[in-house]
């Protein structure tokens, strides 16, 4: 993981100063004639499907009328934010980043500390058996938690009747708390060890001579995880965090599965897909996509620039800005 | 190398042309059917009219998705794009207007209208038809009639023998503890119920199906609306259907049916066939069976006629098909009166045709047949509208949970809700 990380700043200070050489020129069309490919793809599959969909998001369009099809400007729009089907599924969205992304981000250190610390000759069976659930296919996963919870099929009210408020007679994809408590547990348990990978990467990237340094400082354990490692992996908390929060946002395949979005338990992703896919109306459909689109945006163009992420260098840019001496990007 | 390569190519043209034309010698037009899943009867017709078309046509099968909304979702997908393998397609018939509005559908021609109707019952007829005319072929038909458990009829009183309203089976139900089992999910089924009930009352949903977006006006925010909630309410709100009620679709509530705390139940015919199987299998008392009655759909209004639902499959064919005449002959093989009994036998599915009834096997498999029959001839289809989804989409929306759903509020809220979705002024 550090490998790759220093030469990727020296490449950015090489490219600010003002005079290239003929082999940083011919490394440059190399880099393109490389990457243009897979970058030519790229717009064709992102690029161009985000640019129809915003076009379509200004029409009132119905794919079983195409002959009624009108330009509408910004009607679509102005629909969704006055109504409440929209908010209350942006606010169900955005409570279920925020729950599993920080329940995620508290288990996943405790795995990647486990997975850190572990023998060496457990270390390679362990991080296999962490990584299991992140294997699964969501769609397969969210049938299994569905058929685990669910009232006719599912054991958990029989083997956790002993726990109140867990009866023979409790539907859990009846209500909206005990739905949404469902789903957030199958996606937590799905993605922890995405978190618990990224940062078991960015503690082995915590130099041993800092912990041991603060051991014989006399630092606790606490202050060693507090002062020492917790600032060190910053970038690698940071870059998880961001990952995760943008998946977590566009969640759709276990609500899907498990409540197909009764109970209150619709997300921006299922309303998007329910406008476009169920009612056909490509035009109101496609201003969901939009909206959630620029959310995903917003969050990555936050992270990025509010908490310093440099997603390239797999560091943050203010650690990187004082091993390059305050370079001013 | 030039050599080698001149050599190599020359080789692949002369293949590609013995192949193309050994192919258009024996080419035989391919019919793209996608059906609904099934017990495999629909794949068996296919391999039957294929053989018997001689080389006319082959008919190949794709299979849709699960549930009928999934299943029209694709489709529409597909007609709007164009697409012309959809040379024959099983469509559910509250879609079919949606289809044929944009000229989707291929017009049938007048003499396979003529002939693949002869007989068909009226329900199923009517759900083949948009704008007074046939723009699918009956298929088969279904409907819903009442199951009950004899024990707890005899044990309520009620003489099955003479119809009975939703008031006995709430009454039957509340006082032996036992479950009625409907179909309380989220889901199409719901519109089924509402549109059952209304329709038992002699009320539509709609006042006029044909009208456009903004003309449609809806009969929920009446009496019947209100007597419609009222049943679907109590059923809810004093747990008669169980604690399951929000997941209960059609298999689950056939399975608690099947339950020491079953009572009486109203669903499709498939229940008889699944039961049956269920226990030869052991997987419920052998004995069960004998003590499953059936009777017409429950009534609301004592007087009045129950109007039970109305399902089945439709053959459509694609307007883009590239083999139109040959789907539509395809077609009339497929609905012939032999083959939809025969098709009621292997995979439960009710006839459309009156004639396929008469054999005398389906008396042996189905001794329910003649009620079923009878259902058929009573059933109201669902609303025939373009905006079928929209407003079937809502009633599940406020209909549900079904321990939520009150006389007062419910068939105004519902009714407002259809209007504002379909003038574009909320989101569904």
């Amino acid at each position: 993981m550090s490998t790759p990380a220093v030469p990727a700043a020296k490449r950015r200070a090489k490219a600010g100063k003002p005079a290239k050489s003929e082999r940083t020129r011919a490394e440059a069309r190399l880099g393109w004639m490389l990457a243009g490919p897979a970058f030519v793809i790229m717009l064709a599959v992102t690029a161009y499907p985000i640019a129809q969909a915003t076009f379509d998001s200004l029409f009132s369009y119905r794919l079983t009328t195409p002959d009624e099809r009108e330009f509408v400007f910004l009607d679509n729009y102005l629909l969704l934010f006055t109504d409440w089907t929209f908010w209350r599924a942006f606010l169900v969205t955005l409570l279920i980043t925020v729950v599993t992304v920080a329940v995620e981000l508290v288990l996943g250190f405790a795995l990647a500390m486990v997975m850190h610390r572990a023998l060496k000759a457990l270390r390679g069976v362990l991080r296999t058996a962490i990584l299991v659930p992140y294997a699964i296919i969501t769609v397969v996963a969210a049938f299994a938690w569905y058929f685990m919870f669910d009232i006719n099929s599912g054991f958990i009210n029989s083997w956790f009747s002993w726990v109140p408020g867990i009866s023979a007679e409790l539907d859990w994809f009846g209500n909206t708390w005990t739905a949404l408590s469902v789903i957030m547990a199958a996606e937590i348990w799905k993605t922890t060890p995405f978190i618990a990978l990224l940062l078991l990467a960015g503690l082995a990237q915590v130099p041993e001579e800092l912990v041991e340094a603060a051991k014989v400082d006399g630092a606790t354990r606490t202050q060693q995880f507090t002062r020492v490692i917790i600032p060190n992996m910053k970038a690698a908390i940071m870059v998880a965090v961001l990952f995760r929060a943008l998946d977590a946002f566009r969640i759709f395949d276990s609500v899907f599965v498990m409540t197909g979005g009764d109970q209150g338990t619709e997300v921006l992703a299922l309303l998007a897909y329910r406008q476009s896919i169920s009612r056909l109306e490509i035009g109101l459909g496609s201003a969901v996509s939009v909206v959630l689109f620029l959310c995903v945006l917003l969050m990555c163009f936050a992270a990025i620039k509010l908490f310093n992420v440099d997603l390239a260098s797999g560091t943050d840019q203010s650690q990187a800005k004082g091993k390059n001496g305050g370079e001013d990007q | 190398m030039t050599g080698n390569w001149s050599r190599a190519a020359a080789a692949a043209a002369a293949a590609a042309l013995v192949l193309t034309g050994c192919g258009a010698e024996d080419e035989v037009p391919v019919l793209t059917w996608y059906i609904n899943p099934d017990d495999g009867g629909q794949q068996a017709l296919a391999q039957q009219c294929t053989e018997e078309a001689d080389g006319a046509y082959r008919i190949q099968t794709s299979l849709l998705p699960n549930d009928a909304p999934a299943q029209r979702e694709q489709l529409a997908r597909r007609l709007a794009a164009g697409d012309s393998s959809l040379d024959i397609m099983s469509i559910d018939p509250p879609f079919i207007p949606e289809l044929a509005e944009p000229g989707f559908l291929a017009p049938v021609p007048q003499d396979v209208a003529e002939r693949t109707t002869e007989d068909t019952l009226e329900g199923a007829l009517a759900g083949a038809m948009w704008n007074d005319e046939l723009v699918t072929v009956p298929f088969w038909a279904n409907t819903q009639i009442l199951w009950y458990r004899e024990s707890v009829a005899e044990e309520a009183g009620l003489d099955m023998s003479e119809p009975v309203t939703w008031d006995d089976l709430i009454e039957a139900a509340r006082e032996q503890d036992k479950h009625l089992s409907i179909q309380g999910i989220r889901a199409e089924s719901m519109t089924v119920w509402v549109n059952s009930l209304m329709e038992s009352q002699g009320e539509s949903i709609l006042v006029d199906p044909s009208a456009g977006a903004d003309e449609l006006e809806t009969s929920l925010d009446s009496e019947a609306g209100q007597r419609t909630a009222e049943i679907i309410g109590t059923i809810g709100s004093e747990q008669l259907a169980g604690p399951g009620v929000a997941s209960l679709d059609e298999n689950q509530s056939m399975l608690m049916f099947q339950r020491d705390n079953g009572s009486f139940m109203v669903n499709w015919p498939f229940v008889w066939p699944a039961t049956n199987a269920a226990a030869e299998e052991g997987s419920v008392d052998a004995d069960l069976p004998d003590d499953i009655g059936w009777a017409e759909y429950p009534r609301v209004d004592p007087d009045t006629p129950a109007a039970p639902p109305l399902g089945g499959i439709n053959l459509g064919v694609g307007a883009e098909s590239e083999h139109p005449e040959l789907a539509f002959e395809a077609i009339e093989c497929i609905v012939r009166p032999e083959n939809q009994t025969e098709y009621f036998l292997t995979n439960g599915n009710p006839p459309s045709s009156a004639s396929a009834f008469n054999d005398p096997a389906i008396e042996e498999d189905f001794p329910m047949a003649e009620t079923i029959r009878d259902a058929l001839d009573n059933a109201a289809p669902r609303p025939q509208t373009p905006y079928y989804n929209e407003i079937s989409e809502s009633i599940q929306l406020n209909f549900t949970p079904v321990s939520g759903v009150n006389a007062e509020r419910t068939p105004a809220n519902t009714a407002q809700y259809i209007l504002d979705v379909l003038r574009g002024e909320r989101l569904l």
